[in-house]
């Protein structure tokens, strides 16, 4: 019996498929009520008055709430989870996120007040006869312009709207003579637009004080529930954590934009004891929009400088990252620990010097998303290397091989020390291009490419080789650069009297397969019928502990966390099994569900052993009855998945139309669990990352407001609009986890967007033009080709 | 996303759905298929007190092959129109435009009568009626009146159907250049409305065109024929040559809408290659 390795289907989807699945909205729960929020239109505007004296008065309003009650409760705000000092070593600049702004909103949909009636209607319909006047100030949002002198502020305390500026690697001054000594140095300027998550389920969020126990209860679409009720207890409301449970119940895709702490969140909460009713928020799509925390906003100047022989001598990258109106709860870690810490990426580059401006903006907050910082440093790092390769007219292809890092598996030959402060547990990189070449036929490309000249098309190849870290986080190293939390994970493994078992997961699966993969991983190492496992996660009266899912970290760390548990039970198992063989537990092997004396037939079955625990009236002396472990797992690294991603493009001159003919992907996750899983996870990231390049971008006009705030504007990659993947994979181990995996979840969006973005370059490369700012439309080509 | 509090209505004959238009005026809206009131009603952009659904009035239903035309209910659904054997064999454009709306959900749901009435520029419905030469039938409580599809749409968002008028029809005639008829579409690629949209229909004797009837969605505010293309084709034989002259400068003289999927100058070019595309299709 090997569960590990196979395409087991997903137990999840029958609910998923045949709409059964329960999400947060689906909850009903009696008296409740409904909240309806006042957003203001303005993306910069200081609040003169809020009248609510209309709106109260209306059929089946309960309650309106506005900043001046958050205010009088003390209530502070939601807090930033992690802590990035100046390069001057003073704090970053952290002006609170109020629940409910009363003196001014920074960004378009920064929430004046929160209308509670009976019904959602009737709270909608309150809420627009809420009356604010605003004083409408000037915005900003590109975070270059906003560090300008004169510019917006949008906080009065924070100078030139600077949070925090921040620098890694080698000194600048012997990086800068290394550039300005070089044979051959690449400049690219760039933009990695901002995207909008548009995770399918929008954010929702339900209160409920039940005045019988006073316990809170907070249901809410999250990745992260023990987090929430961490930063919700200890920080924002200063409720004793005994007394509050969040449960986060089937969730719709989060992409991470449900790791985050949101103000809806305590507000919901709060407002629960205030009227002693539940209260139940869910967004419009148009608030998903308009204030779910959004990804990349990178404004970037790079240099790569190269010898003769184009070998890469030195990097330099100086960004502005748009941190939006208010630090959401990872924001700080994204452009600098996750993005500056990559810039090694699969080469042996002997200087780095990174530097970020972190930038308010009146725009909404930006955080991790899918990749979260990595994904910003492979397409700087990707866009150097294929841009430096046309420049000196050498072989993309050939210029990485050259520069790749040599082969290290972290047992025998040491993990491979960046200059960015990271150290690669295992790596093999050379195999993950070469398989790539192979799959795309790249002789007869570069032919057909060539054939292709003189036609009304032009065909273009790009490439695209990462290193990301995941398995986020080993707690000591993380709590070094400024995490506010540990980054372990917990998990219990729970073995009922009839030997079936169910697993407390701290890991939280909105999408990712967890009750599949974590099921095959348990019915192996146990020896039990993947049918006997349940995987239980999302709630923290269930679960001791979590950390939550996001960084590609829950089968590296969650998953290492439940191996732990499944050693000690058995480990108990085998003592039992021991005293009823009457033999010793060194004479013992345990497979396929049975402890056997070794050389004998004489066996006993692992429910045998799980009923003697639970009815241990012939029992070893000494022994607790019971067979139930948890632990606690916090990883030695982070694990360093890579890979090679090729995209081949096809433009049509007389439209500028680009059609990505075949995508291939070679990725190195390390084992896998469940290679069906895997390559959905494949998939679909590289949907996201292929959408980035061509469709998905946020537009703001010069008042801030979201000019593509809806369906209709905002585009997002259909599957018409891709090609059908061909996938395939190297396998090197993770050396320090006991599952040897690495994580899969954001590779495909890591490595994707610089392949298809290099591939146009590729094909306009007669066009005389350094760059194409995302996202790639027909137009923007169209207009290459005929300025030209 | 809800919409205002509204008054539903479900009359069952035509006369009572005119009865309540009249009742209400300016506080109703007509109600069929709801793939463009819908939206507007959840984004608030719009909030009448009166909702008339026209769905259950059966006359408004259904597609008649008449001896010269080809009548469609106002109710038919996009789906409904894209499967009519008639339609394919004497308008192909009118089947195919219809196939190329929205996705499945919204073919099976949406109406003719609902998105001419709305009037998208964007829309696919006005350059293929307007191709084909399509009358709408619009009724009053003075009756039917037949208005020429060149007369229907007068702007952004802007008919000819007057305040307590229902259109109930569109008549597609039975002619040569119907029958030898396409649409194609560069669709915006958010809604997959027309960025650019381009109807051809052309009749043909003896190898030369008779008549070329050439109509444009999404390119400017108020959907269009281009006379000048027309004009060109009329009396040559329609080959690459021919089509190239036509098409040379496609929407001279209109007013072309801009925003950051289609600039101006780049919407204008796509009409002309979209041009190409249509007439070369029926080459």
């Amino acid at each position: 019996m090997s569960y590990i390795g196979s395409s087991v289907k997903r137990v999840e989807d029958k609910r998923f498929i045949t709409g059964q699945g329960r999400y947060t909205d689906d909850i009903v729960l009696p008296q409740m009520t409904y909240a309806c929020m006042v957003r203001s239109p303005h993306a910069h505007a200081e609040i003169v008055s809020v009248d609510i004296s209309h709106a109260e008065k209306m059929d089946g309003v309960v309650k309106i709430f506005t900043g001046k009650d958050t205010d009088a409760a003390g209530i502070g705000g939601v807090p930033c989870g992690w802590q990035v000092d100046f390069k001057n070593g003073d704090t970053m600049k952290e002006p609170p996120h109020p629940l409910l702004v009363s003196d001014k909103a920074r960004h378009a949909g920064d929430a004046v007040a929160m209308v509670i009636a009976e019904t959602y209607a009737q709270a909608k319909d309150a809420a627009e006869m809420v009356m604010v006047e605003y004083n409408v100030l000037p915005a900003v949002t590109n975070a270059k312009a906003a560090r300008a002198d004169g510019a917006p502020q949008v906080h009065a305390d924070v100078p030139n709207n600077l949070a925090f500026d921040w620098e890694l690697g080698n000194p600048r001054a012997e990086v800068d003579a290394a550039i300005a000594g070089a044979h051959h140095v690449t400049t690219l300027e760039f933009i990695n637009q901002r995207v909008i998550c548009n995770a399918i389920e929008p954010r929702s969020a339900i209160g409920h004080f039940d005045t019988a126990y006073d316990k809170y209860t907070l249901y809410t679409s999250t990745q992260n529930p023990h987090l929430i009720r961490l930063l919700l207890c200890a920080f924002v409301l200063g409720l004793p954590e005994h007394k509050v449970r969040v449960v986060g119940p089937d969730v719709g895709g989060g992409f991470g934009s449900k790791i985050f702490h949101y103000t809806e969140e305590a507000l919901v909460i709060w407002g629960s004891n205030q009227i002693k009713r539940p209260i139940k928020w869910t967004a419009e799509r148009r608030e998903s929009f308009m204030t779910d925390a959004a990804g990349r906003d990178h404004i970037t100047t790079a240099k790569m400088a190269f010898d003769k022989d184009g070998n890469v001598l030195a990097l330099t990258a100086d960004t502005f990252a748009n941190m939006g109106a208010y630090l959401s709860t990872f924001a700080p870690a994204v452009p600098t620990y996750l993005h500056g810490t990559l810039l090694q990426g699969l080469y042996t580059t002997p200087l780095i010097n990174v530097s970020v401006d972190a930038v308010f903006t009146n725009t909404t907050a930006v955080d991790a998303y899918r990749g979260a910082g990595r994904p910003e440093a492979t397409y700087l790092l990707e866009r150097l290397m294929d841009t430096a390769a046309l420049e000196m007219g050498r072989d993309p292809a050939e210029l990485r091989l050259q520069n790749f890092i040599e082969p290290f598996d972290g047992v025998e030959q040491e993990g491979y020390m960046t200059q960015v402060a990271l150290q690669y547990d295992s790596g093999n990189y050379a195999p993950v291009l070469k398989r790539g070449l192979e799959m795309v036929g790249y002789e007869q490309f570069r032919a057909d490419q060539k054939a292709a000249e003189g036609s009304g098309k032009l065909l273009g190849i790009g490439f695209s080789t990462y290193i990301e870290a995941c398995g986020i986080a080993p707690s000591a190293v993380v709590g070094a650069l400024g995490a506010r939390a540990g980054l372990f994970e917990s998990a219990q493994v729970q073995v009922h009297p009839t030997g079936k078992v169910s697993v407390y997961s701290g890991s939280h699966s909105h999408g990712q397969g967890h009750e599949t993969t974590f099921a095959q991983v348990v019915a192996d190492k146990m020896g039990v019928p993947i049918e006997d496992v349940e995987i239980i996660h999302g709630d923290s009266d269930a679960v001791a502990f979590g950390m939550g899912t996001y960084g590609s970290r829950s089968l590296a760390v969650g998953g290492s966390a439940i191996v732990k548990s499944i050693e000690k039970v058995l480990e108990k198992g085998a003592k039992i099994a021991a005293h009823l063989l009457e033999a010793s537990v060194d004479d013992l092997d345990y497979a396929e569900g049975k402890w056997t004396v070794r050389g004998t037939d004489k066996s006993v079955a692992f429910g045998d052993v799980s009923l003697t625990a639970y009815v241990p009236h012939n029992y070893p002396e000494g022994l607790e009855p019971g067979l139930d472990f948890s632990s606690f797992y916090d990883p030695a690294n982070f694990t360093y998945p890579f890979g090679c991603h090729i995209c081949i493009v096809e433009i049509d001159k007389e439209t500028g139309a680009v059609k990505i003919k075949r995508f291939i992907a070679v990725d190195d996750v390390g084992n896998v669990i469940n290679p069906m899983i895997v390559d959905g996870q494949i998939h679909g990231g590289l949907a996201q990352g292929i959408g980035q390049a061509f469709c998905e971008g946020a537009i703001y006009d010069e008042s801030g407001q979201l000019i593509n705030g809806t369906y209709m504007d905002y585009v997002m990659p259909r599957a018409d609009d891709l090609p059908s993947f061909e996938v395939d994979r190297t396998v090197t181990p993770c050396p320090h986890n006991p599952l040897g995996v690495k994580g899969a979840g954001e590779a495909g969006c890591i490595g994707s967007t610089p392949a298809v973005v290099n591939a146009v370059m590729d094909a306009l490369k007669g066009y005389g033009i350094h760059d194409v700012e995302m996202p790639i439309t027909s137009q923007k080509v169209w207009n290459i080709i005929h300025r030209s | 996303m809800v919409p205002s509090k509204f008054a539903y209505h479900k009359p069952t004959t035509i006369k009572d759905a005119i009865a309540l238009l009249t009742a209400h005026g300016d506080d109703s809206k007509i109600l069929s298929g709801g793939h463009s009131l819908v939206p507007v009603l959840k984004l608030r952009l719009n909030d009448p007190e009166h909702l008339i659904d026209v769905s259950g009035i059966e006359s408004m239903g259904g597609i008649r092959d008449n001896e010269k035309s080809i009548t469609i209910g106002a109710n038919c659904t996009h789906s409904e129109i894209a499967n009519n054997a008639a339609l394919k064999e004497h308008a192909p454009m009118i089947a195919l435009a219809a196939s190329m709306i929205g996705d499945i959900q919204v073919r099976n749901f949406g109406t003719i009568g609902g998105s001419i009435a709305h009037a998208d520029p964007a829309a696919d419905w006005p350059a293929v009626l307007l191709a084909a030469d399509a009358n709408v039938i619009i009724t009053s409580v003075d009756g039917n009146r037949t208005v020429d599809v060149d007369q229907f749409f007068k702007g952004l968002f802007m008919t000819a159907v007057g305040e307590e008028e229902i259109i109930t029809a569109v008549s597609i005639p039975k002619t040569a250049f119907n029958k030898n008829s396409t649409y194609v579409k560069f669709p915006q690629p958010a809604s997959r409305f027309a960025l650019v949209g381009c109807a051809a229909a052309v009749a043909n004797s003896d190898g030369y065109v008779t008549e070329a009837r050439v109509a444009f969605s999404g390119v400017s505010a108020t959907p269009f024929r281009d006379g000048n293309v027309e004009k060109s084709l009329k009396g040559n034989v329609l080959n690459e040559g021919s089509i190239a002259t036509a098409t040379a400068s496609v929407a001279d003289g209109v007013s072309v809408m801009s925003d950051h999927f289609a600039a101006e100058n780049y919407r204008k070019h796509m009409a002309g290659v979209y041009a190409r595309k249509a007439l070369s299709a029926l080459s």
